[in-house]
């Protein structure tokens, strides 16, 4: 059941299942952690809805919904950290 | 530009150490403590020089410390990373030290682990382990050495411990004729992810609860759709409310010392017989600017920027950049030109500077033009002595101090208003693009160290202040009097200034006198007051304005009214950068067209809303 990163609820977790296409952000997303296989967590998110927060290898990333929307995951709520 | 770093050897037995990391793991922390080099950050608060050298000796060999940018890879994209990739694969240096993260190890380590695959000689140092230890985390440092099979040493920078070992290591590794250690065959992303885990997991035991817990809590306080703007709002306010209170005595106690000394040394040059013109210049000129500054100016000043600094330390302004992203987003910008925002609230110069962290060029520009919109520490005391005088009572009492800091919070926030608007207008005309990517990292909060931090900043505040003041008020009280008493034709200098800026200073609801000081003031914005004071005193007769009180009999008799405070306000928000900020924007851009653009743009806002909110007063009131 896969979902876009930008719609994993605050307090989900996941496994990332599909990083994104060959661009830049998706590289940036790399170095960030954002592998697939990854466990990810919905941590903040914004008032206005946009930017979210996802616990991801220990630290915590702000991305907003258009990034994180080429993200891939598959919600897991076993994988809670 | 060359983008090659090329260093020199630090005498024939030296060495050169390079040291990398990603941002925020307290590498430069690490560099300062090492190097010995005041990098003030009271002053220039996050940001660190592009690539700072500095040297350290260990029993007595020198070493040559490099301080590369903080990068996430070294599949480097942007200017930055290039240069710390090029620099760590180019051979200059004898060994690389790496600066890891231990309240996120696993990944640091990808980092450190993509490192260890291009260079040899490296050495692992693990940082912040205190901050470790108060979230319950432990390292083991000899399982990750096993496995890694490099040197690593553990390090609380911030302390001071560790820093030893790490040399011991560093000189151990750096030999010439060692060779490297370690697994060098490159891997993929995912490898290295999946090792880096693996690497953690059998370093990390966590004690206790989760650690995370707090700061999960706080943060949600910070950022959540209720709390989060109010939270903002109210910290602001906060931090504005002590400046008022905590500099209302000193203050006063300052004025009342200083201006009792100007008597008294009036009184000494007339008693040695000095013409009158001399005690003149000296005590009406030079020094009489010289004590508003230092009595009234300088307080404000020198509590607000520590203020700053320990909530920029305890590392809430990335959840402000989170807050605040969306609004800047929709003004076409990038969400970290809040935080240029919020350095720009300190100093311009530094906000400017600190526009460095925003990748796209297109971007950078816009936060640059519009960073003077907001107010800068030099700017403070003016908006607060008329936000005190015209609006609220002068008592000092609780509610006054408390409606002035809810007033000069809504100036603020006029200011940042205004930086999205502009930003908005900008990048529809001249600036116009598609917002790039946004990534921002949200460190964990750290505990700022009150005693040093705090006490080394209001000292070189204080210092820094007092120092401009000699250098740019005491001449501008100079030239002041000397127009005020140089008689030509049917006025004086002064008075013939004025008069040429009077028609648009009355159309801008001020006067001739304040736009003369506005223009005066170009090199730092906090004489812009006390240069107008003293142009007021020199046309008149009048007493010795030292309190706010009698600051306020004075310009009401020159003719102020509300509406000319609140023009002054509007006018001191948006006018030109200051001659420090202008300088560093043109350092920063490197072209004259922008430069201009960011002395025209503010100065354009300010003086059509003068004009606009003037004639509108005189309409209505």
């Amino acid at each position: 059941m896969e979902l876009p990163l930008s719609e994993l609820a605050l307090g989900e977790c996941a496994y990332i299942s599909r990083a994104g296409e060959q661009t830049d952000m998706s590289r940036r997303l790399t170095q960030l952690g954002f592998l697939p296989g990854t466990r990810v967590k919905c941590e903040l998110i914004a008032p206005a809805g946009d930017p979210a927060a996802y616990r991801v290898r220990g630290a915590l990333i702000a991305l907003r919904a258009g990034d994180a929307g080429s993200v891939m995951v598959v919600p897991d709520s076993e994988v809670c950290q | 530009m060359s983008r090659e770093i090329t260093v020199e050897r630090p005498g024939p037995e030296g060495r050169i150490i390079a040291l990398a990391g990603n941002p925020n793991v307290g590498k430069s922390t690490l560099f300062n403590t090492l190097t010995g080099l005041r990098q003030h950050t009271g002053n220039w608060p996050g940001k660190t020089v592009a690539v700072a050298r500095g040297e350290y000796t260990h029993r007595g060999r020198r070493f040559l410390l490099v301080d590369l940018p903080g990068t996430y890879s070294l599949n480097a994209h942007s200017a930055e990373e290039e240069i710390a990739r090029d620099f760590l694969t180019g051979g200059q240096a004898d060994a690389t030290v790496v600066v890891c993260d231990a309240t996120c190890l696993e990944r640091s380590l990808m980092f450190a682990l993509q490192v260890m695959e291009r260079v040899e000689r490296v050495v692992l140092c693990v940082n912040l382990l205190d901050e470790a230890r108060s979230h319950g985390i432990q390292v083991d440092l000899a399982s990750l050495s096993r496995q890694l099979q490099v040197p690593v040493v553990g390090t609380c920078a911030g302390r001071g411990e560790g820093l030893e070992e790490l040399m011991g290591e560093v000189e151990y590794v750096s030999h010439p004729k060692r060779k490297g250690e370690g697994n060098r065959e490159p891997r993929t992303d995912e490898q290295r992810a999946a090792l880096a885990e693996r690497c953690a997991a059998l370093a990390i035991s966590r004690k206790g609860d989760d650690s995370l817990a707090g700061q999960r809590r706080l943060d949600r306080l910070l950022t959540s759709r209720r709390t989060g703007i109010p939270v903002m709002l109210g910290l602001l306010g906060v931090i504005l409310w002590l400046t008022i209170v905590a500099s209302n005595i000193p203050s006063q106690l300052l004025s009342d010392a200083l201006f009792a000394a100007g008597e008294w040394m009036r009184k000494g040059l007339l008693a040695m017989e000095c013409p009158d013109w001399t005690v003149g210049l000296l005590v009406d000129g030079v020094y009489r600017v010289l004590a508003w500054v230092v009595g009234v100016m300088l307080p404000p000043m020198a509590i607000f920027f520590p203020l700053f600094t320990f909530l920029e330390d305890l590392g809430y302004l990335p959840r402000v950049a989170f807050v605040l992203d969306h609004a800047f987003q929709r003004a076409g910008a990038c969400g970290k030109q809040s935080l240029t925002m919020c350095q720009g609230l300190g100093c311009n110069a530094c906000g400017v500077t600190g526009c460095r962290i925003i990748d796209s060029p297109r971007e950078r520009l816009i936060a640059i033009v519009t960073n003077s919109l907001v107010p800068c520490n030099g700017r403070f005391p003016a908006l607060i002595a008329l936000i005190t005088i015209f609006f609220v009572s002068e008592d000092g009492g609780l509610l006054t101090t408390l409606k002035a800091a809810v007033l000069l919070l809504g100036v603020l926030m006029l200011g940042v208003g205004m930086t999205l608007l502009v930003s908005r207008l900008l990048s529809v005309t001249v600036l116009r693009g598609l917002p790039t990517s946004f990534a921002l990292e949200l460190p964990p909060y750290r505990r700022p160290r009150v005693g040093q931090i705090i006490v080394r900043s209001v000292l070189d505040r204080t210092l820094f202040v007092l120092g401009r003041a000699v250098a740019v008020a005491a001449p501008a009280g100079l030239v002041i009097w000397l127009c005020a008493n140089l008689a030509v034709g049917d006025g004086t200098v002064l008075s013939h200034i004025t008069d040429v800026l009077d028609p648009l200073g009355r159309a801008m609801g001020l006067d001739g006198v304040i736009l003369m000081a506005f223009i005066l003031g170009w090199p730092a914005n906090e004489i812009v007051m006390p240069v107008m004071l003293m142009a007021y005193l020199a046309q008149g007769t009048l007493v010795d304005a030292g309190d706010l009180t009698s600051l306020g009999q004075l310009l009401r008799q020159q003719g102020w009214t509300q509406m000319t405070a609140v023009c002054m306000i509007l006018f001191s928000l948006f006018h030109w950068p200051c001659s420090t900020t202008c300088l560093t924007i043109a350092k920063e851009t490197g072209s004259v067209k922008w430069t201009a653009l960011s002395v025209i743009v503010p100065t354009t806002v300010g003086v059509c809303l003068c004009i606009l909110v003037a004639a509108v007063g005189r309409l209505v009131l």
